[in-house]
């Protein structure tokens, strides 16, 4: 009993040691000058791509990886330099400059002939583009090593680290792929399983907010765009006949067909709109948790003007408001990916539907067989 | 003709920004009723048959995670607008 009392002091005294460092930080602040500390911007620029990848803030600037700037422009050709190079010289480097606002606001820009900003073709390693690289990577490490462990030894009994993984990729197998996609389920398992785990993986990586995780890349609407097409492919390159019968002239009564093609119209429609359903969801949900835990972290910075006093009880407010949102965001980093897998797979077996001729010959045989047998 | 001439009026006041937080406003109270009904239903099945809780449970967070992509929609569409 008393045991367990110390046990909970020193927890609860361990929350409140985060807010001591921030109580000094604030008496010492009003001497110098007050930037206004913009939560909206902050959050946005968090939420955005980079031409560098910002590691931590250090005494005057901060600590960054440069990435390289692949340019071609109408006028001068290739370029290829680190974005470094364009913090200095006053931020512009072979008339290339990053464009403070306007259409064209935080991207590479440059003045072409006429004087108007004009965007070259930009084919830069940006935050995400590396953070895309370094999780692909990453994942192609783990996976390859639980595929080469159950190859060598198929039959043994996997422990630790291995062990998770063959039950996690079985759990999403059976009880995902198998049952929604039907038949074929071998043949789109292994994109289902690769859609799974690299969006689970990004999500997971978006998370953590240091150095190589933090890039919002599940966040990017042009990444879950992508993963939408690709499903969109696979379901309609692999489409059976009667997929595209029933989409162009389904079993419905006559009227809904012949003056005014309106059931085909439907469903021509939501053959774009499932895909463009499953990018606005992954990319709105993962958005979503960035912002609201990166809000959270920002009271602690809007109230650090106000005194000791507010600072230090916003602050361990604000401490446990993240801790909690960050958990949820984990649940939700598992659930979309789920989620997205889920349709795609159920979106394939609705693909891959057999002509109804055809079952009921099937169950024809099946039938005549029992009886001679 | 009148009609145009007042909307017209409306153009340079705040009343975007205010259309666009109602709407959200909105999409939130759509997403938790509809959430809040499929939970209803998720406990009465789970307090009728125990053994099935697994089941059901997967199920209520399908559910759920699709009826936050549809309020997720409105909310992305509301951004635009601010």
């Amino acid at each position: 009993m008393m045991k367990r009392l110390f046990h909970i002091l020193i927890w609860v005294s361990g929350l409140f040691l985060t807010t001591l460092p921030l109580s000094a930080a604030a008496e010492t602040t009003p001497g110098e000058q007050a930037e206004e500390f913009n939560v909206k911007e902050m959050i946005l620029e968090h939420l955005a791509d980079a031409y560098e990848w910002k590691i931590v803030n250090w005494d005057n600037g901060d600590i960054t990886v440069p990435l390289p700037v692949i340019l071609h422009s109408k006028t001068s050709g290739w370029h290829l330099f680190l974005s470094s190079k364009l913090h200095n010289n006053e931020g512009s480097y072979n008339g290339f400059y990053i464009a403070p606002e306007g259409k064209y606001k935080g991207k590479i820009v440059e003045k072409d002939t006429s004087g108007t900003e004009v965007r070259p073709l930009d084919l830069s390693l940006t935050k995400n583009a590396a953070s895309l690289i370094f999780s692909s990577v990453l994942l192609i490490i783990i996976i390859m090593g639980v595929a080469r462990s159950m190859k060598r030894n198929p039959m043994e009994a996997k422990k630790g680290f291995i062990g998770f993984m063959e039950m996690f990729i079985v759990s999403i197998n059976d009880e995902v792929i198998k049952p929604a996609v039907g038949k074929d389920h071998a043949r789109y398992a292994p994109y289902l399983l690769t859609v799974f785990f690299f969006i689970f993986l990004n999500n997971v990586l978006g998370l953590i907010p240091f150095f190589p995780g933090g890039a919002n890349v599940t966040g990017n609407i042009a990444v879950t765009m992508i993963l939408a097409i690709t499903t969109m492919l696979v379901i309609n390159l692999t489409g059976t006949k009667e997929y595209y019968k029933e989409i162009f002239w389904p079993d419905v009564p006559k009227w809904l067909k012949v003056p005014v093609p309106l059931m085909p119209a439907i469903e021509l429609v939501g053959v774009f709109t499932k895909p463009f359903a499953l990018m606005i969801r992954l990319f709105a949900n993962i958005t979503g948790g960035h912002s609201t835990v990166i809000g959270l972290t920002s009271i602690v910075f809007v109230t650090a003007g106000m005194g000791a006093a507010i600072n230090s009880s916003m602050s361990l407010l604000s401490v446990i408001f993240t801790v909690f949102i960050l958990f949820v965001e984990l649940l939700v980093a598992y659930i979309q990916a789920y989620v997205f897998t889920m349709l795609s797979a159920v979106f394939i077996g609705m693909a891959r539907v057999e002509s109804h001729q055809k079952e009921k010959e099937l169950i024809e045989t099946k039938h005549i067989n029992k009886q001679i047998n | 003709m009148e009609l145009l001439s007042i909307l017209l009026q409306a153009t340079g006041t705040g009343l975007n920004v205010l259309g666009a937080a109602l709407g959200v406003g909105f999409a939130v109270l759509g997403a938790g009723w509809g959430i809040g009904k499929i939970g209803t239903s998720a406990m009465e099945g789970i307090a009728r048959q125990p053994e099935a809780a697994g089941d059901i449970r997967m199920n209520m967070i399908i559910s759920a995670a699709l009826i936050e992509g549809v309020a997720l929609f409105a909310v992305v569409v509301c951004g635009f607008i601010l």
